[in-house]
């Protein structure tokens, strides 16, 4: 019965992550701004134009690698694209006082918000940190990625440019 | 027979109606719902190896798994996780055993209230006196399961209330935990009162004023034959996070009625804690200074219970996080009987062009932390209350010192390299629980570099030694990692012990892992030894045993 379940249970998930149409919109969570604001997720957004949301955490050192790399070329993407970069720290009360900190004094201009209990990860569904979502000018999530290495960065521009120009991201 | 016939034909005839039903509904009214989830299997398998201490595994293979779905369907939203331990992995609690759903909610929000049945992960303030929270990959779930409410009456106010038990590997635990919590965004509310005059000012001198407060309680039913022990026991804290322009101070106060516990050694003493930041940040310079002082505040829902589990309060380590392997050997933790520490932070980034910066900047951290015994006066036995304490006093005993530097510079457009050095002191007797053991002093010092062949093939390269005379004396590590971005990459190491006092435990960990990543799915590999040690991941800790063997790891989420 219990071996029974579990195919059962397999199934589902497959059936769920192959036929569901890609049309997922952010869920609503409450974060905090980084002046500690209670802030809903639901009032994301960019005025039609595309937005990455990044989880990391001020311990993680490929997140950080990422936001230092595209701290490098974000006011030029800024201007081709329109997009906006809001970085989303999963530090907890151990290290969440570092995060505007960190962000100051790594000299990024992205918008930041605080997931204290990591309440929006988990909406989010992210495993592990860094997690990157693309969303379109109509909200929603079109491609997503975990992890980070060198010349990711690239590959995300390149997205970036299509969902600008209103493309469907084909894999 | 006929039937049978009738009826499986019926079937895939029946399935097709629903799902073209389900499409249209799809398109219609129903559009909002969505289905969504992630999974992540670890499995591990075991050779014996006695030279590292691995012990035989009498399943020789292991395999822990977990996958969340969630359904969300505009305000309301409901989920499940489904948990398999075939048995745990080596390192995690062995009462993690066997297969269920141990989390599963369902939340309703309407305007500004917010209502959960079932599982759920809060916090309030910093955690000092409640925080539910889980880390899969150290086993640790104190989940709630019961009922919250949250409620924001009006802008810049939000009032939270819970009740329940909290999660115990596939079980719950024995007490009710029950609490509120308030907290007002000074600023958005007086924009609610149309003070408009004050707010206007208070916002162009950017100023921000954040109070909250909380109060926690938990019962447990008193069958102690010989002590009269606190069925209900509360606690309490406020908090406050005020901002002026580029200045930042926050600070929390908790303190809890007396709690005998497993963990405090059954004394009778109320306990305390206070932890207090101030911080200066503009673009490219910040400096912030933190303290914390901790006094018997191990709060739990279960008296008796020791470990990670059935915490209902957090409370943070202050001190740095450390990444690579060898600076994360020895990781602090918390100790929750008592200690008083600080710690301070400075980065800076050196612009582009300025002499140290180069023609790419450079960042620089600097921190140091300390941590030490709380000054305690014993009293005697039979007033089971333990030890007087002076607040502002610091003990004697030394728990932690840490002091690093790290520099993060882009030499050229192919090579980008990280060097740090950390000087550590670190109580072994007290933070891992050998008496006798004594303190280690360690050096360490770490380069990364990594060297971008072309533009989605990448090569680094870790080099770290740690310096030490005591314990397992000195270590040396080399690590090799080349990406194909953004889908594989393969790393080679190795941690040598090289000066070990036992000349037969100078062993060479080597592992080789590979990894290959498409969009959210994610699968490695992993083949060698691994040391006993702790590992530590969001302020909580695991030990994990010495091993010897293949691991498999697979996440995905959709």
């Amino acid at each position: 019965m219990k071996k029974l379940l579990t195919f059962v249970f397999a199934l589902t998930i497959y059936t769920v992550s192959f036929s569901q149409e890609k049309v997922t919109k952010i869920p609503t969570v409450d974060v905090k701004t980084i002046d500690g604001k209670t802030f809903s997720t639901a009032n994301i957004s960019n005025d039609g134009k595309p937005i990455i949301i990044s989880f990391w955490a001020t311990w993680c050192k490929p997140c950080v690698k990422e936001l230092t790399t595209i701290a490098e070329v974000y006011e030029d993407w800024q201007k081709e694209t329109g997009v906006k970069l809001i970085a989303v720290s999963i530090d907890d009360s151990r290290t969440s006082g570092t995060v505007k900190p960190t962000i100051n004094g790594k000299n990024w201009n992205y918008e930041v918000l605080l997931d204290v209990n990591s309440d929006f990860k988990r909406a989010m569904n992210v495993n592990a940190v860094p997690h990157t979502f693309l969303i379109n000018g109509k909200g929603e999530i079109v491609w997503q990625h975990t992890s980070f290495t060198d010349g990711g960065e690239i590959e995300l521009l390149k997205l970036i440019k299509k969902v600008a120009a209103g493309e469907e991201i084909k894999e | 027979m006929k039937r049978i016939y009738f009826t499986s034909r019926l079937i895939p005839i029946f399935l097709l109606c629903i799902t073209t039903q389900l499409s249209k509904a799809q398109n219609g009214i129903l559009n909002a719902g969505q289905i969504h989830g992630n999974l992540q299997t670890d499995v591990q398998y075991y050779n014996p190896d006695s030279t590292i201490g691995a012990a035989a595994v009498p399943e020789k293979l292991l395999m822990n798994g977990f996958a969340n779905i969630i359904y969300t369907n505009g305000h309301f939203s409901a989920g499940l996780r489904y948990e398999s331990y075939q048995n745990a992995i080596q390192g995690f609690d062995s009462r993690y055993k066997g297969n269920g759903i141990p989390y599963r909610y369902a939340s309703y929000t309407t305007e500004g209230l917010e209502f959960t049945v079932g599982s759920f992960y809060e916090q309030f303030g910093s955690g000092l006196v409640f925080r539910t929270y889980e880390e899969r990959n150290l086993g640790y779930d104190n989940a709630m399961d019961g009922i919250r409410i949250k409620y924001m009456p009006f802008k810049g106010v939000t009032i939270k209330g819970i009740i329940g038990n909290q999660r115990f590997f596939f079980d719950k635990g024995p007490g009710i935990v029950r609490g509120v919590d308030g907290e007002l965004s000074l600023v958005e509310f007086l924009e609610v009162t149309k003070s408009t005059k004050l707010v206007e000012k208070l916002q162009n001198n950017n100023v921000r004023v954040i109070l909250g407060g909380s109060f926690v309680s938990k019962y447990q039913k008193d069958q102690d034959p010989i002590y009269n022990l606190p069925e209900n026991v509360g606690a309490w804290s406020a908090r406050a996070a005020l901002g002026w322009g580029r200045f930042d101070l926050t600070g929390e106060y908790a303190n809890k009625i007396n709690d005998p516990s497993a963990i405090n050694g059954f004394i009778y003493k109320p306990g305390e804690a206070l932890l207090v930041a101030a911080s200066y940040s503009q673009k490219g310079l910040s400096f912030s200074l933190s303290a914390k002082r901790i006094d018997n505040m191990n709060f739990r829902s279960d008296r008796t219970a020791t470990g990670n589990a059935l915490s209902i309060n957090y409370l943070p380590t202050i001190s740095k996080q450390h990444v690579y392997t060898l600076s994360a050997m020895y990781p602090y933790g918390t100790q929750p009987n008592g200690e008083i520490g600080y710690q301070a932070t400075l980065i800076y980034n050196m612009k582009k062009n300025s002499p140290l910066g180069g023609n790419y900047g450079m960042d620089l951290s600097i921190n140091y932390s300390k941590v030490n015994e709380i000054d305690k006066n014993l009293l005697p036995d039979s007033t089971n209350m333990g030890y007087t304490s002076e607040f502002f006093k610091i003990g004697k005993t030394n728990y932690f010192e840490d002091f690093n530097i790290e520099v993060s510079k882009k030499f050229s457009k192919k090579v980008k390299a990280i060097f740090s050095y950390v000087y550590l002191a670190y109580n072994i007797d007290v933070i891992q629980g050998h008496p006798g053991a004594g303190m280690m002093y360690g050096h360490i010092g770490i380069a990364d570099i990594t060297y971008k062949i072309k533009d989605n093939h990448s090569i680094r390269l870790e080099l770290q030694h740690l310096y030490t005379k005591q314990d397992e004396k000195s270590w040396a590590l080399g690590l090799l990692e080349y990406t194909i971005n953004p889908k594989w990459f393969f790393t080679v190491m190795d941690q040598y012990n090289y000066e070990n006092s036992d000349t037969e435990k100078r062993i060479h960990y080597y592992t080789v892992s590979f990894g290959y990543t498409k969009d959210t799915h994610r699968f490695s590999i992993s083949y060698g030894k691994q040391r006993s040690g702790i590992i530590c991941v969001g302020g909580v800790c695991r030990q994990v045993p010495a091993s010897n063997g293949l691991s498999l790891t697979i996440t995905s989420s959709f």
